[in-house]
C-alpha cells in the first residue's frame, strides 16, 4: 500500500501533511482492532465471570486459574503464542483477527473481574425474589441480575476500552498495519522517525483525552437516566 | 529437541527481564511520589507541569514512547544505550500511573488530620511527611501491587528495541528451532511465575508499610 507515495521531507510541516493520509488509514485499523477486541473482551469476560460463579468447584477453580494466568502474563507473549502456535494446530487466522483475539483474551480477564464486582453488588433480595418467583438460574442472570449489574460497570469498562486502544500498537509486531506499524514503516523508508512517531503519539493523546472526557460525561449522565449507581 | 534445552537461554533473558522490571519499579516509584506530591502540594505552575507529565505518559501508548525515545530522539542528538532507554521509558510510563495513585491517596487523607496538624503548629513539610504520607502510603499499596505486575508485563515490550529480555530470547529460539508451542508455553509460565513472586514480594512490602497501622480497613479481617 506504500508504493506510489512520495513524502516531502523538506520541512516537518510538509512531511506531516504528506504522511497524514496514510496515518489516518492506520487510525481506522487501530480503532477497528480496539472495537473488535473490546467486543471479544465483553462477551468472553461475562462468560468467565459466570463460569467462575459456577457451583461446580472444578469449573469455578479452572476459570479462576485461567483468568489469573491471562492477567499475569504479557499481551505481547500471548500474541506471539496465538500467532505462531494456533497454525500448528491447523487454525490459521488472518493477523488482524489473531491480534483482536489476543487483545480480547487479555482484557476478558480484566472485564470478568469487573462483571464479578457488578454481579456481587446486586442486592441479595433480588436473588431471593427470583427464587421465590421460581425463576431458573439462567433466567435470574439474564432477566434480573445482569441488567442491574451493567449500569454500575459502564465506567470501569470504558476505562478498559481506553487502555485497549493504547495497547493496539502491539499488533504491528504480527504484521497488522495499524497506525504505529505504518509510522515505523515510513520511518524506515525516509530515515526520519521523529515526525511520524510524534504524530502517532499526538493522535493517541488526542484519542485518550476525547475518550476520557466522553466517559466523564457518561458517568454523570448515568444516574440522571434513572439508573441506580449504588 | 527437548524443551529443557531452552531453559539456560530463557533464564538469561528472565534475569534481564527481572533487572529491568525492578529498576523500572524503583525509578517509577520515585517519579510517582515526586509528581504525585507536586500535583497536590505544588503551586499552580508546578502542579500543571505534573499534570502534563501524567497526561502525556498515560495518554500515549508505551509502545509509541519506547520507539520515540529509541528511534526519534537520537535524531535530535540525545541517545542512551537500549537498556537505559528501556528502563527510563518504562519507569516514566508506570510513574505516570503511579503519580495518579499517589495523588488520589493523598487527597483522600481526611481533612480533620490536616486540621489537627495545623492546630499543633506543624509546618507544611511536617504535615506532609509525618501526617499525610504515612497514612496515604497504606492506601496506595494495593494499587501499587497491581502496577508492579503491570510493569513486569509491559517490560516485554523492551524486546522490540533489541534488548535481550525473556520475550526476545523466546523469539530468537523460535527463529532457530521453529518449535513455537513449547517455547511460548514455557515463556508464559516463566512470566506467570515471576508475577506470582512479585505479587508475594508486594504483599511483604504492604505488610511492612502497614506495621503499627491500627485503622480497620476494608478487605482486612
Amino acid at each position: 500500500m506504500m508504493y506510489g507515495y512520495e513524502w516531502d521531507t523538506t520541512t516537518w510541516l510538509t512531511y506531516t501533511i504528506s504522511i497524514l493520509p496514510i496515518i489516518l488509514i492506520g487510525l481506522t485499523v487501530t480503532l477497528k482492532a480496539a472495537v473488535a477486541g473490546f467486543a471479544i473482551a465483553l462477551s468472553l469476560g461475562l462468560a468467565f465471570a459466570l463460569l467462575r460463579r459456577s457451583r461446580v468447584t472444578a469449573i469455578s477453580w479452572t476459570t479462576a486459574f485461567v483468568v489469573e494466568f491471562l492477567r499475569d502474563t504479557p499481551l505481547l507473549v500471548q500474541l506471539f503464542f496465538l500467532y505462531y502456535v494456533l497454525p500448528e494446530f491447523g487454525i490459521v487466522l488472518p493477523a488482524f483477527l489473531t491480534g483482536a483475539l489476543a487483545l480480547g483474551l487479555q482484557y476478558a480477564a480484566y472485564t470478568s473481574e469487573v462483571y464479578r464486582g457488578g454481579i456481587e453488588a446486586v442486592q441479595r433480595g433480588q436473588w431471593e425474589a427470583a427464587t421465590a418467583l421460581n425463576l431458573t438460574r439462567m433466567q435470574t442472570y439474564r432477566d434480573i441480575i445482569i441488567p442491574q449489574a451493567v449500569p454500575r460497570i459502564v465506567p470501569a469498562m470504558g476505562n478498559y476500552l481506553v487502555a485497549m486502544i493504547k495497547e493496539t500498537p502491539v499488533l504491528s509486531v504480527v504484521t497488522v498495519l495499524e497506525m504505529m506499524g505504518l509510522a515505523t514503516m515510513i520511518g524506515e523508508r525516509t530515515f526520519e522517525y521523529l515526525v511520524p512517531l510524534t504524530l502517532v503519539g499526538l493522535i493517541f493523546l488526542l484519542l485518550t483525552l476525547i475518550c476520557s472526557a466522553g466517559l466523564h460525561r457518561l458517568q454523570k449522565a448515568l444516574p440522571k437516566a434513572g439508573i441506580p449507581m449504588r | 529437541m527437548d524443551w529443557t534445552a531452552y531453559l539456560p537461554m530463557l533464564w538469561k533473558g528472565a534475569v534481564v527481564t527481572m533487572t529491568i522490571t525492578l529498576a523500572a519499579i524503583a525509578v517509577g516509584a520515585a517519579l510517582a511520589f515526586f509528581f504525585g506530591i507536586l500535583r497536590v502540594e505544588g503551586g499552580a505552575i508546578l502542579s500543571t507541569i505534573a499534570l502534563c507529565y501524567t497526561e502525556v505518559f498515560r495518554g500515549t501508548s508505551l509502545f509509541v514512547q519506547l520507539f520515540w525515545f529509541y528511534y526519534a530522539l537520537p535524531l535530535v542528538g540525545i541517545s542512551f544505550d537500549p537498556i537505559t532507554t528501556g528502563i527510563l521509558v518504562l519507569a516514566a510510563h508506570v510513574g505516570g500511573y503511579g503519580a495518579e495513585i499517589v495523588r488520589g491517596a493523598l487527597s483522600s487523607v481526611s481533612p480533620q488530620q490536616l486540621e489537627a496538624a495545623r492546630a499543633l503548629n506543624f509546618s507544611r513539610y511536617q504535615t506532609l511527611f509525618r501526617i499525610s504520607l504515612p497514612q496515604a502510603v497504606v492506601e496506595m499499596m494495593p494499587a501499587f501491587g497491581n502496577l508492579a505486575i503491570e510493569t513486569l508485563k509491559l517490560s516485554s515490550l523492551v524486546s522490540l528495541i533489541s534488548i535481550a529480555d525473556l520475550t526476545f530470547s523466546a523469539q530468537s529460539i523460535r527463529n532457530l528451532t521453529l518449535d513455537s508451542t513449547s517455547i511460548y508455553s514455557v515463556t508464559l509460565v516463566c512470566y506467570f511465575t515471576m508475577s506470582l513472586v512479585l505479587m508475594m514480594a508486594m504483599k511483604v512490602v504492604e505488610r511492612f508499610v502497614r506495621r503499627g497501622d491500627v485503622m480497620p480497613r476494608p478487605g482486612q479481617s
